[in-house]
């Protein structure tokens, strides 16, 4: 019993970082039906941006990261404008095409820089426990990576639904010939939806660089949680990349409890799976008319 | 607006030929057309959807031909879409604060929030609801009000009449004839003869791409108007 309302704190707090891994994602696909297979890549540059500045330049860690968010943002619009928004007006696949292509540079770019060696962002709360009984264990970086994403993800959908930029997103996302009827260049919303969800991926990178270690080939491996995360929550709906994230941490963490370490990513997939025959298109999708 | 010898193609198929057309500042024009006349695909052109191969589209002497939708709109030329555009998962009140997205309606949108509800109080009592759940004739209103927002200079009407009550079309028309009285030009498209040739000054008959017959609409007799746009014999 100890174990599992264990298993079950700990998955919480692992999906709260998973799911602001996916948010992006989602962001993404729900605007322009774009699957960004550079998504992963994109949050491991920013780690290793973080890295450079904090650890290595000595850099305080959190402006390292508002230098990080600001080198990104530049770096994302131009990959929105000058390459994605060039042909995305021909459909989803020739623009996923350019991401796959964009996510095997940034890998090569790092590891021609990095080489494969493994690092990590020393954050301020490594190795301090928060709550520490016999039964139970609360990692204060685990607590701290769950309440700065849902904080992100919160403020992300109160964005979405208060201001006039994400209206404007949220408007192209629902009819792109209805949106340029209301004055809005949809194209340049495409460029401001990417600079967001790189920001959110900033956050991520940070989170994962202090938690996990990271190598130049490490996005793929959160590609793949951010799929994770967002097909179950429903592609485009933020608050269901929270849901997402929650289901797939605590069935992992459960995953593991039950079947051993080994099992963990496994058994996270195959609830995934099973969600996704009852409910195709993800737990609170907001795709239903498409 | 003047519209001057347009060609437009789909592929090989050619949907207008040489259409050219005035809408004089402050009147209300109609075109009237079957399915497949060629109205949508003029509209689509006037807003920049559809690129003509040839001919030109003037607006207050400005060549808006090439130009891109969301520029078109953003000086003046605003579409009311047939029903279906409406922002489905966004509340009224969102849908409407969308119509006032460019950035001089944005600061009036307050006051121009309040006075679409004036005209259409149906959708204040609604206000908060999705969009989703209105039906067919509100839909229509939802899509002239949030056109009204962006306070446009020429305000196009697609098909408003279509699929709706005769009660709610009257009544739609009446808010037409108002919108235009506060100094809109309007441009209504309609398959619809009778009501097309009361409510407007000045009419167009397509058929086939081509505009077959014109003028004001008070002098068009109805049953040529009708026989056209049936086409039959000469018209054909």
């Amino acid at each position: 019993m100890d174990l599992f309302v264990s298993a079950v704190i700990q998955g919480v707090l692992l999906g709260g970082l998973f799911a602001i891994i996916g948010v992006g994602l989602s962001l993404v696909f729900g605007i322009m039906g774009l699957t960004n297979i550079a998504h992963g890549d994109i949050m491991i540059l920013a780690s290793f941006f973080i890295m450079v500045f904090s650890v290595q330049m000595g850099i305080n860690l959190f402006v390292a990261l508002a230098i990080t968010i600001v080198v990104m943002v530049v770096i994302g619009a131009a990959m929105q404008k000058f390459l994605i928004n060039r042909v995305i007006t021909k459909g989803a696949e020739p623009a996923l095409l350019v991401t796959f292509g964009i996510s095997i540079i940034i890998q090569n770019i790092l590891t021609l820089i990095f080489n494969a060696d493994s690092r990590i962002i020393k954050g301020p709360f490594s190795d301090v426990n928060v709550v520490s009984t016999n039964w139970v264990s609360i990692s204060a970086e685990y607590l701290m990576n769950c309440l700065v994403a849902v904080g992100v993800i919160i403020a992300l959908s109160l964005v979405m639904k208060k201001t006039y930029l994400g209206r404007s997103i949220r408007a192209a996302s629902s009819n792109v010939t209805a949106a340029e009827f209301m004055g809005v260049n949809t194209l340049k919303t495409y460029v401001y939806a990417m600079c967001i969800a790189v920001v959110t991926s900033c956050v991520a990178g940070l989170l994962v660089g202090q938690t996990f270690v990271f190598y130049p080939y490490s996005g793929t491996q959160y590609l793949i949680i951010a799929f994770g995360v967002v097909v179950i929550g429903g592609m485009g709906s933020i608050v269901g990349t929270l849901l997402g994230g929650l289901i797939l941490g605590v069935s992992q963490l459960l995953g593991a409890l039950f079947f051993g370490n080994g099992y963990m990513i496994l058994i996270g997939y195959i609830v995934m799976l099973v969600l996704l025959t009852f409910r195709p298109r993800g737990l609170l999708s907001n795709m239903a008319r498409k | 607006m003047k519209l001057e010898g347009l060609d437009v193609f789909y592929g090989d198929f050619q949907a207008l030929y040489g259409v050219s057309m005035e809408i004089p500042k402050g009147k209300i024009v109609s075109i009237i057309g079957a399915n497949g006349s060629g109205k949508s695909t003029l509209l689509n052109t006037i807003m920049g959807v559809n690129r003509p191969k040839a001919g030109t589209i003037d607006f207050e002497g400005k060549d808006i031909t090439r130009l891109r939708t969301s520029d078109i709109v953003a000086l003046g030329v605003t579409i009311s879409p047939e029903g279906s555009s409406v922002f489905e998962d966004m509340s009224i009140e969102e849908n409407l604060l969308m119509g006032a997205y460019l950035p001089d309606p944005r600061k009036r949108r307050q006051e121009n929030l309040a006075r679409v509800y004036e005209l259409f109080p149906v959708l204040k009592e609604k206000e908060q609801q999705l969009a989703t759940f209105l039906s067919g004739g509100q839909r229509q209103m939802l899509a002239i009000a949030r056109a009204i927002m962006s306070e446009p200079k020429l305000l196009i009407c697609d098909e408003i009449s279509l699929g709706l009550a005769p009660v709610v079309v009257k009544d739609i028309y009446r808010k037409i004839r108002e919108i235009n009285e506060m100094g809109v030009t309007i441009l209504l498209v309609e398959q619809e003869v009778k009501r097309s040739l009361q409510s407007s000054d000045f009419s167009y008959v397509m058929v086939k791409g081509r505009v077959v017959m014109q003028g004001l609409s008070a002098a068009l007799p109805e049953t040529e108007v009708k026989d056209a746009y049936l086409g039959i014999n000469k018209y054909a």
